[in-house]
């Protein structure tokens, strides 16, 4: 079988005494979506924190495309092709819409910094192009008609959006989602659900989503991965999942999570 | 041999000076994330009321000393109130900000004529200066006062910190807010607490300054200010022994900086420590880590 | 027509200014403070780049100024002595020291987060007064503590005006650009920018560099415009100053942070001449307080993000079938 687009092997993170995540592994595979759920607080996140860099990990191994990914600083793990969006939506809040989504299209901008303080032709239509493929990228995912709105200034859904369009924009082969379902009313979920299979079938995506709300998961993810306490606990399909004692104490035997 | 013992009692004196502005520092940080800029000018108010109090209304030192810790305070905990509180919950520059203008304010105003002018005033001391020797080194009896005084403050705040529940509660938000309004303590109180205590240590710090080096003006709180902060990161700021360590330290450096390299570079030798430790170890010597959460 | 509006109001102010010089009626103090006022409006222009639009919070601005300043005017005094080729170059020279400095503090120095930034460039700040305090030991002409005579002050109106009108067309370009975007991004949220493909440490260091290097050319300018410059104009006081301006002026606006400045120049010297030497004694508390009011009240600042539409640039014909708010214009530039 061909290399798996991530491979993850004894990942581990202490925090100070804090077992955070420990020994989580995954292999996934080119195109495929998988799923990652648990009660609050299981180390998901963290997960996705080690993956993309942003904390570092105490040991294991994380491969992409064969390349490993650790120690690589976030900004340099998104360049390999991996993109994420948050759990608590990160959008730059004050610039526009259209901006939020350009400052990602700028990686491949290439103008100089004379060329922007001179506006040399050159530049111009650079930004001509970044703005055109701002609009085109802002119009698959809804957003079209408010380029020029702050940020801030959108409505819950549409703000989630943008936080996808805004890793999107980055071209990548693996989407991170953070919990993109969560505040959203049974009507927005069943949209998320439609524009995640869309969005993946067009970008040719691998996806990776942590989500809490269970009929997203299993309706999206034909493999999902249940973590409790920083560990995997079950692996399958969501029958298989469903079915699983060990993920029913989880969520239920705690008291029902957060 | 005897000019360094000389230099350093000299040092410990001032350590001893700048633990207590350092600890105010230390405590505020601790408990809300704010580095208070006017604390530095704290200790200047402190100062001149001190003085105040055993010059112009003839007070006996101890009761000057307790009228400037209590002037502070209340003084402290008004500015919490007024320009910190409502920016509690926005951005962490914007207090900062605030603070700023608070030290601004409060060395301008006292610069006013009909206040304490802008000028240095030399002050008389409380008592006669006396001199004896340990060591082969010349002692005086100020620095002898500096230490008991910081001692026994020291030596009340580690009670109150550890023995009774206000500063269990203290402790507590300084952990984590939500979870000690969950547990019933009011956090307003305790904030503001924080800054009435941390505020009355700098005010002594002020008084005991101002009989050391007796010469006073509206700007006296800037150096040793930026001096006992430098000294709380480099003990690891919102830790209490941190301050203490750092500041003892600092005093070393300043008065030995001072002594045997140039009076001039002292300044630029502390903040150079400032940089060095904000670069190479933030959290300090006893601090501990801190991460951002993503 | 919309087109011609800026560059007519920049030739109006001017020949008004001149005619008003050259006339006598702004009598050489009030051209020194209208000179000020645009020297003041260059060197905050710096700070909205590192504050304003990327967020980075330095409280040593003034020491850039004062590095620029005494480069600058060290080579007109040594070298230059009003010759115009010589002040050009002191002027390049006065951003490129400030500049490189700036790049050898900074790339250190930004990776603390703003609290600890703001006190590490207070820190900077304050060394860099004690060398110049110093100076005197190592070039005796720059006078040390006692300050520096005997720079030639070619820098008249013209020269700063045509200056000013640059700086603000070179802020106003990049901010327009990726590189602005970059900035305002970290601003606004750095770890996700990180995350979304920007290596953040470049992008700061570059706003800090510039910044830093229009202090130094503002500091440049003023070293040939004032006869006498002394350590004690760069010091903290004159960073707030500088802060004050971009706070109050609006975070994230260029416009606010030019009309500000000068609009804070002139108020303080007429509030000076209401008060007389009251002026002198309650500055400082006037300054603290509008300080405090603005951060608690509107900590965006008076024009919060916002620019003078005349001052936007445009950006050429809109792709075929995408919609735009109508800003149908020619291709060019602005």
């Amino acid at each position: 079988m061909a290399e798996p687009l991530l491979a993850i092997k004894g990942l581990t993170k202490f925090f100070g005494g804090l077992r955070a995540v420990s020994d989580f592994h995954l292999d996934l595979g080119q195109g495929e979506l998988v799923g990652l759920i648990g009660p609050n607080g299981a180390g998901k996140t963290t997960v996705f924190n080690l993956i993309t860099g942003m904390i570092s990990l105490t040991s294991g191994e994380v491969r992409f495309r064969g390349e490993s990914l650790v120690g690589l600083p976030p900004h340099r793990v998104f360049g390999r092709g991996i993109a994420r969006t948050f759990q608590n939506i990160r959008l730059f809040k004050e610039a526009s819409v259209e901006d939020n989504v350009k400052v990602v299209l700028d990686r491949r901008a290439g103008y100089s910094l004379p060329a922007a303080a001179l506006r040399t032709p050159a530049m111009l239509r650079s930004e001509v192009a970044l703005r055109d493929e701002a609009q085109e990228l802002l119009g698959i995912l809804g957003l079209g008609g408010r380029s020029d709105t702050a940020a801030k200034n959108l409505p819950y859904g549409a703000q989630r959006r943008l936080e996808m369009a805004r890793a999107l924009a980055g071209k990548p082969s693996l989407l991170l989602l953070d919990e993109p379902a969560a505040g959203m009313n049974p009507a927005e979920v069943r949209e998320l659900v439609t524009l995640i299979r869309d969005v993946k079938e067009k970008f040719g995506l691998s996806v990776l989503l942590i989500e809490h709300q269970m009929g997203v998961v299993m309706n999206l993810c034909p493999r999902i991965v249940v973590m409790d306490f920083g560990e995997i606990i079950a692996e399958g399909t969501p029958a298989e999942i469903q079915g699983d004692p060990k993920v029913l104490e989880a969520y239920l035997g705690r008291g029902g999570g957060a | 041999m005897t000019g360094l013992l000389e230099q350093v009692f000299n040092g410990l004196q001032l350590g001893f000076v700048y633990a207590l502005i350092a600890l105010g520092y230390t405590m505020v940080y601790g408990i809300i994330r704010l580095i208070n800029f006017a604390h530095g000018d704290i200790f200047m108010v402190g100062a001149f009321v001190g003085v105040l109090g055993y010059t112009a209304w003839g007070l006996p030192f101890p009761v000057a000393i307790a009228i400037s810790m209590l002037v502070c305070a209340v003084t402290g905990v008004a500015i919490e109130r007024l320009a910190y509180r409502p920016l509690r919950y926005a951005p962490r520059i914007a207090a900062l900000i605030s603070a700023l203008g608070v030290s601004l304010f409060l060395e301008y105003f006292c610069s006013l004529k009909f206040v304490f002018g802008p000028n240095y005033r030399v002050v008389a001391r409380p008592f006669e200066v006396t001199t004896f020797t340990v060591g082969g080194a010349s002692v005086t009896n100020i620095q002898v006062v500096v230490a008991v005084v910081v001692l026994v403050l020291l030596a009340g705040l580690q009670y109150m910190l550890y023995r009774t529940r206000i500063g269990k509660a203290m402790r507590a938000v300084s952990q984590d807010h939500d979870a000690a309004r969950l547990m019933g303590i009011n956090v307003d109180s305790v904030i503001s607490v924080t800054f009435a205590i941390g505020s009355a240590l700098a005010a002594a710090g002020g008084v005991l300054y101002a009989v050391a080096y007796p010469q006073i003006w509206p700007f006296l709180g800037i150096m040793p200010g930026l001096k006992a902060f430098t000294a709380a990161v480099l003990g690891g700021i919102g830790s209490v022994p941190g301050a203490v360590l750092g500041a003892i330290i600092m005093g070393q450096v300043d008065v030995l900086s001072a002594a045997y390299i140039s009076s001039q570079f002292r300044d630029a030798i502390g903040f150079s420590i400032l940089i060095i430790v904000l670069l190479v170890r933030p959290t300090g010597l006893l601090g501990s880590r801190q991460r951002e959460k993503v | 027509m919309k087109r011609l509006l800026l560059p007519a109001v920049l030739v109006a102010f001017y020949v008004l200014a001149q005619v008003l010089i050259v006339t006598g009626l702004l009598n050489s103090y009030w051209q020194l403070i209208l000179d000020q006022s645009l020297i003041v409006a260059i060197a905050s222009l710096g700070l909205s780049l590192i504050y304003g639009f990327c967020g980075q919070f330095s409280l040593g601005h003034a020491a850039f100024y004062g590095l620029g300043a005494y480069t600058a005017g060290l080579i007109g005094k040594l070298w230059g002595h009003g010759d115009s080729l010589w002040f050009v170059g002191s002027l390049l020279a006065g951003a490129v020291v400030a500049g490189l400095v700036a790049v050898v503090i900074g790339l250190p120095i930004l990776r603390l987060r703003s609290d600890y930034l703001g006190i590490a460039t207070l820190g900077f700040g304050i060394i860099v007064r004690v060398l110049m305090d110093n100076s005197g030991k190592l070039i005796p002409e720059t006078g040390g503590a006692t300050g520096m005579t005997g720079a030639p002050m070619v820098a008249n109106f013209t020269w700063i005006f045509v200056v000013a009108v640059g700086a603000i067309f070179l802020v106003r370009n990049l901010v327009f650009s990726r590189f602005g975007r970059s900035w305002v991004a970290i601003r606004e949220d750095e770890v996700a920018a990180d995350a979304m493909g920007l290596n953040t440490t470049r992008a700061k260091t570059l706003a800090f560099v510039l910044g830093c290097a229009l202090a130094g050319l503002a500091g440049a300018l003023y070293a040939h415009r004032y006869p006498f410059i002394h350590p004690s104009s760069f010091n903290f006081l004159k960073s707030i100053d500088f802060l004050i301006i971009v706070v109050l002026g609006g975070l994230g606006s260029f416009t606010g942070t030019v009309v500000t400045a000068v609009a804070w120049v002139f108020l303080l010297e007429g509030l000076r001449a209401v008060l007389g030497m009251a002026f002198v004694d309650y500055r400082g508390v006037v300054y603290a307080l509008i300080l405090i009011a603005v951060i608690i009240l509107r900590p965006r600042g008076l024009l919060g993000g916002k620019e003078w539409s005349a001052l936007l640039p445009r950006l050429g014909a809109p792709a075929p079938g995408s919609r735009r708010r109508g800003r149908e214009e020619a291709k060019g530039h602005g």
